[in-house]
């Protein structure tokens, strides 16, 4: 008996989902990270904020882009599935109830938006970590705005130098180039102010 | 009382799972199942292949939910090797 992530790679694989499930948490991610320096950077040209506004700002974005990233891939992927299995069927000449197809067609549409909602949380999560220190009352070497501005910078190159290894890219080359996007973006916002 | 030795079918597949994957969820069922596989056609989203299962004592139910749960259909038993067992059955 497969058990359950051998199950999941197995459905995965079926559907030839993998590469899709992939690219939506790099996207995402990346989604998240410059949403969250936007919002840092926004918050840092406007004079700096208080870190409990700034955690509360950014904890709602993060929430907001997860169920948008969840609802929104789970509606376009459970169509994407239905739409194949019911090919696959026709092409079968034959209902395919009891098999791991319709299964998958139930199933990967979660296990897809999960990734699509879950992956800018993370990522988001992750950078408000300083504001979460700071709003603790932790003492920090820098303002917890700055060092979550660095912590977002730092996020969008690995998932850079990430994106780099699944397009066998060199690593670093992939990383500097998400952070060229983070600092162009960063000065759009601070040109813009 | 009767055995299956051995069973060919001729079997319609999606293209996923692959040949292998498919062997692999039937020869799984006993351990003493060989299962062969011959793709003998391929369409734009199907496979036409001739599965051949040999063993001691062959489940065709077991064989054919495996078969079934892998997204795949029976369209004929093509051969069949049976033996009888203990005797007649009354």
């Amino acid at each position: 008996m497969m058990n359950w992530y051998r199950r999941i790679a197995f459905l995965l694989s079926i559907t030839r989902t993998q590469g899709i499930a992939r690219r939506y948490v790099v996207v995402n991610g990346f989604d998240g990270a410059l949403t969250m320096l936007g919002l840092l950077m926004g918050f840092q040209a406007g004079g700096g904020i208080a870190p409990e506004i700034a955690f509360s700002a950014c904890l709602g974005a993060a929430l907001a882009l997860a169920a948008s990233g969840i609802s929104s891939a789970y509606l376009s992927e459970a169509a994407e599935r239905r739409k194949a299995l019911r090919e696959l069927e026709h092409a079968m000449v034959e209902q395919l109830q009891e098999s791991a197809h319709t299964e998958a067609a139930r199933i990967v549409p979660f296990l897809v938006a999960l990734a699509n909602g879950l992956s800018p949380l993370l990522v988001s999560v992750v950078i408000m970590v300083p504001l979460w220190l700071g709003v603790a009352g932790y003492a920090l070497s820098q303002e917890p705005l700055v060092l979550a501005i660095g912590v977002a910078f730092i996020s969008i190159f690995v998932l850079g130098a990430f994106l780099g290894r699944i397009g066998h890219v060199f690593w670093l080359w992939s990383g500097l180039r998400a952070v060229l996007i983070a600092i162009l973006t960063s000065a759009l916002i601070l040109v813009l102010r | 009382m009767s055995a299956i030795k051995r069973i060919v079918l001729d079997v319609l597949k999606p293209h996923h799972p692959n040949a292998l994957e498919l062997a692999q969820a039937i020869a799984v069922l006993a351990p003493d199942y060989h299962v062969s596989l011959k793709v003998t056609a391929v369409d734009e989203k199907t496979e036409s292949a001739v599965v051949t299962v040999e063993g001691n004592a062959i489940d065709y139910e077991g064989v054919i939910n495996a078969i079934t749960a892998m997204g795949a259909t029976v369209h004929s038993i093509d051969a069949v090797d049976v033996t009888g067992t203990d005797g007649p059955q009354v």
